[in-house]
């Protein structure tokens, strides 16, 4: 962020420009993809190099953040060696806005989120270093009380599997209104009243009648509707979902979406997407978080991610989606696996996996730099726009 | 659940007969004189000899008398042992020092193998956890034959905490030794599950999403962590209990309390057929009884449990 960057200066004179003179591309648009003469993902195309669309972000009013992360980072000790899980993540997010955190299996973003919470098993997990600022509060610094306070009331979480997430042995209208029990003292008869209220807020039906049925009786989408029901029962400002939509089939997955995304909207929340799923994030993210190997690769609102991703990841990542009208065509895959993060590469993360990888990526890390404009970021040497640039 | 019931407790019935049929065979079967068994050494008259063999229906067929002894154990009537005493008298004399004596050792086994158990659970590792495992090794190692005349070396006659005897009316004061010896190999396995059971649980979704409300570590534990814990636990107490009353015999003979234990052990020295039929037959139904307590329980716990 604070090196300069070369490359920006050559955005206005980008004949590319012209291609996209005011509409934002519709989301998702993986770019490149009807290009009939295309070799492969890897190749660059005029596409790429597209300006991005207006961001639609509130700018915050202060310069202070809702919920500012910045250089996180969490070490898991283990029998082979320290695991580096998170490698110095930042993001944030404001009332209202959506954030989705994208990567694959093992890039750490369920440990940012869990290290957020506060909710880490310590031991084996460490939190290294950095800041989780809310409302300009540390909470890696403030005592456990408080931090106990923030948890659940001002920042929730929603987790992936609702089946093992919520206890087998109590009823969901108990577990939903535990925290408002034990933690503000209201009557049974009143919590039990709440809880009925939170059912009918993510819309399970029947919600008198089922407020006293056990996990185990419930669909899987309505499982999760209850454990959404659950975190906002504090009503909190923060709402984390961990793949809150993994374990279910497509159509309930469009219905959870939809749930947060208007519970979002209604109730004013800062929702932090958790994700690997590329569909899920283009309908109700504002801005996108690609993370690789414990760090931050890409930053970028969602039009501009989907019609120019500036990171070599996220562009494998667009193409490897499966798409209709490319039927026949064969998938596209990153080669390769994710790095073992107790035996991180040297350099780049993701210089093994990348076409164009170069002998600098091999020997130095490179840093997340802003390109063109605010809140748009890449953390490559050789971002794909320069790339494009460089071969024409 | 109530279809669930019957069915169990007719299943108890086909058991129950089954168990009674065959400790009554067994016992009958190794008898060679039971008339002069009775008598002892001294002589029996032929008239004498007629008159009991008419009143025992000796002369008749195994099933017969079997039978009879039957009817008369369901209608309360558990015969007389050779000595001429009512059966009876004696169950009512023995129960409730044994019921005492396994409750007594439940309770210490509960007690200490839940505590321990869940700090052990909880701090997996730690010296403590550690120790207790070598110490449950050590008490599921040694026989009760073995631990508990050490128990009453030490405790009664060296350091003299307790009476090293109950005597015949045992107070319950005189009861702590015998039934933490009773107890010490219960205590040790409900002991490691509960300790397996909390390191489980500790890890599970659910707890974390408890903590994740925001909830005192406290209430996390108690409530969440504990709750599911004890569901294989109950299990192991419920089957412990029948275990404490019939194995009692041991304990019982050390410490001297005229217990079930000690009654069994006399009726099957001293081949006394009704006795140890009688004692047996009391001690299936308990068997039966509280596993089938166990297995309701089991469901309250488990609300996942359902029973058709």
């Amino acid at each position: 962020m604070t090196q300069p960057n070369p490359y920006q200066q050559q955005w206005p004179g980008q004949p590319a420009a012209q291609q996209w003179p005011e509409q934002p591309a519709p989301a998702p648009v993986v770019a490149g993809w009807d290009d009939p003469n295309r070799g492969g993902w890897d190749t660059p195309t005029a596409a790429w190099s597209t300006p991005p669309s207006r961001a639609r972000v509130t700018q915050p009013r202060s310069g202070e953040h809702l919920l500012d992360v910045r250089d996180l980072r969490v070490e898991f000790d283990t029998r082979d060696g320290v695991a580096r899980v998170v490698n110095g993540v930042s993001f944030h997010v404001d009332p209202g806005e959506t954030l989705a955190i994208l990567g694959e299996s093992g890039s750490g973003k369920s440990v940012t989120a869990q290290a957020v919470m506060g909710i880490l098993d310590t031991p084996p997990a460490v939190v290294r270093g950095g800041q989780v600022l809310f409302g300009g509060e540390d909470l890696l610094t403030v005592s456990p009380d408080r931090r106990r306070q923030v948890r659940g009331q001002e920042i929730a979480m929603v987790f992936q599997d609702a089946l093992s997430a919520l206890n087998p042995v109590f009823p969901v209208g108990w577990q939903i209104s535990e925290a408002l029990r034990s933690r503000r003292g209201i009557g049974k008869a009143d919590a039990r009243r709440r809880a009925i209220e939170l059912m009918d807020m993510v819309q399970i039906p029947a919600s008198a009648d089922r407020v006293d049925d056990y996990p185990h009786e419930f669909s899987g989408g309505m499982r999760q509707r209850v454990m959404i029901a659950m975190a906002l029962a504090m009503r909190p400002k923060v709402l984390i979902a961990d793949e809150p939509t993994t374990a279910l089939d497509v159509t309930v997955q469009a219905q959870i979406m939809d749930l947060l995304a208007t519970l979002r909207a209604e109730l004013e929340m800062a929702l932090i997407l958790i994700t690997h799923d590329l569909g899920v994030v283009a309908d109700v993210a504002d801005r996108i978080t690609v993370m690789y190997a414990g760090r931050v690769v890409e930053q970028a609102d969602v039009h501009t991610l989907y019609a120019s991703p500036a990171h070599p990841y996220t562009r494998g990542l667009l193409a490897s989606v499966p798409r209709l009208d490319h039927r026949g065509h064969g998938l596209h895959s990153i080669s390769g696996t994710p790095p073992n993060p107790t035996a991180i590469p040297d350099g780049c993360a993701f210089h093994p996996r990348c076409p164009w990888a170069q002998q600098m990526c091999r020997m130095t890390s490179p840093a997340l730099t802003r390109i063109g404009r605010l809140d748009r970021a890449s953390a490559c040497h050789f971002p794909p726009e320069a790339l494009d640039a460089r071969l024409a | 659940m109530a279809r669930y019931i019957i069915r169990r407790l007719l299943q108890m019935v086909v058991t129950f007969v089954g168990a009674t049929f065959v400790v009554y065979a067994l016992m009958f079967a190794n008898q060679n004189d039971p008339i002069q068994a009775l008598a002892g050494d001294r002589p029996v008259s032929d008239n004498v000899r007629q008159v009991l063999t008419e009143q025992y229906h000796l002369n008749d067929p195994f099933l017969v008398q079997y039978g009879y002894y039957m009817r008369g154990l369901l209608t309360g009537d558990f015969g007389k042992t050779l000595t001429g005493r009512p059966i009876g008298d004696v169950m009512s004399d023995a129960w409730p020092n044994t019921i005492k004596l396994a409750l007594l050792a439940l309770f210490f086994a509960t007690l200490f193998g839940i505590a321990a158990g869940l700090v052990a659970g909880l701090r997996r590792g730690s010296v403590f956890d550690n120790t207790t495992l070598a110490l449950t090794l050590v008490v599921v190692g040694l026989p009760i034959i073995v631990l508990a005349p050490i128990a009453q070396l030490v405790f009664g006659v060296k350091l003299g905490w307790f009476p090293t005897t109950a005597g015949a009316r045992p107070s319950l004061y005189g009861l702590i030794l015998p039934a933490l010896v009773l107890g010490a190999a219960s205590t040790a396995t409900i002991l490691r599950l509960t300790r397996a059971s909390v390191a489980e649980n500790v890890r599970a979704d659910y707890v974390r999403t408890a903590r994740a409300k925001g909830l005192s570590a406290r209430r996390v534990v108690a409530v969440h962590v504990l709750r599911n814990s004890m569901i294989p636990v109950i299990t192991l107490i419920g089957v412990d209990l029948g275990t404490l009353m019939a194995g009692a015999i041991i304990t019982e003979g050390v410490f001297n309390i005229p217990g079930v234990g000690s009654k069994l052990l006399l009726g099957i020295q001293t081949e006394d057929g009704p006795l140890v039929v009688g004692f047996v037959s009391v001690l299936v139904v308990v068997f039966l009884v509280t596993n089938l307590l166990v297995d309701l329980l089991y469901a309250v716990l488990d609300p996942r449990i359902r029973y058709e």
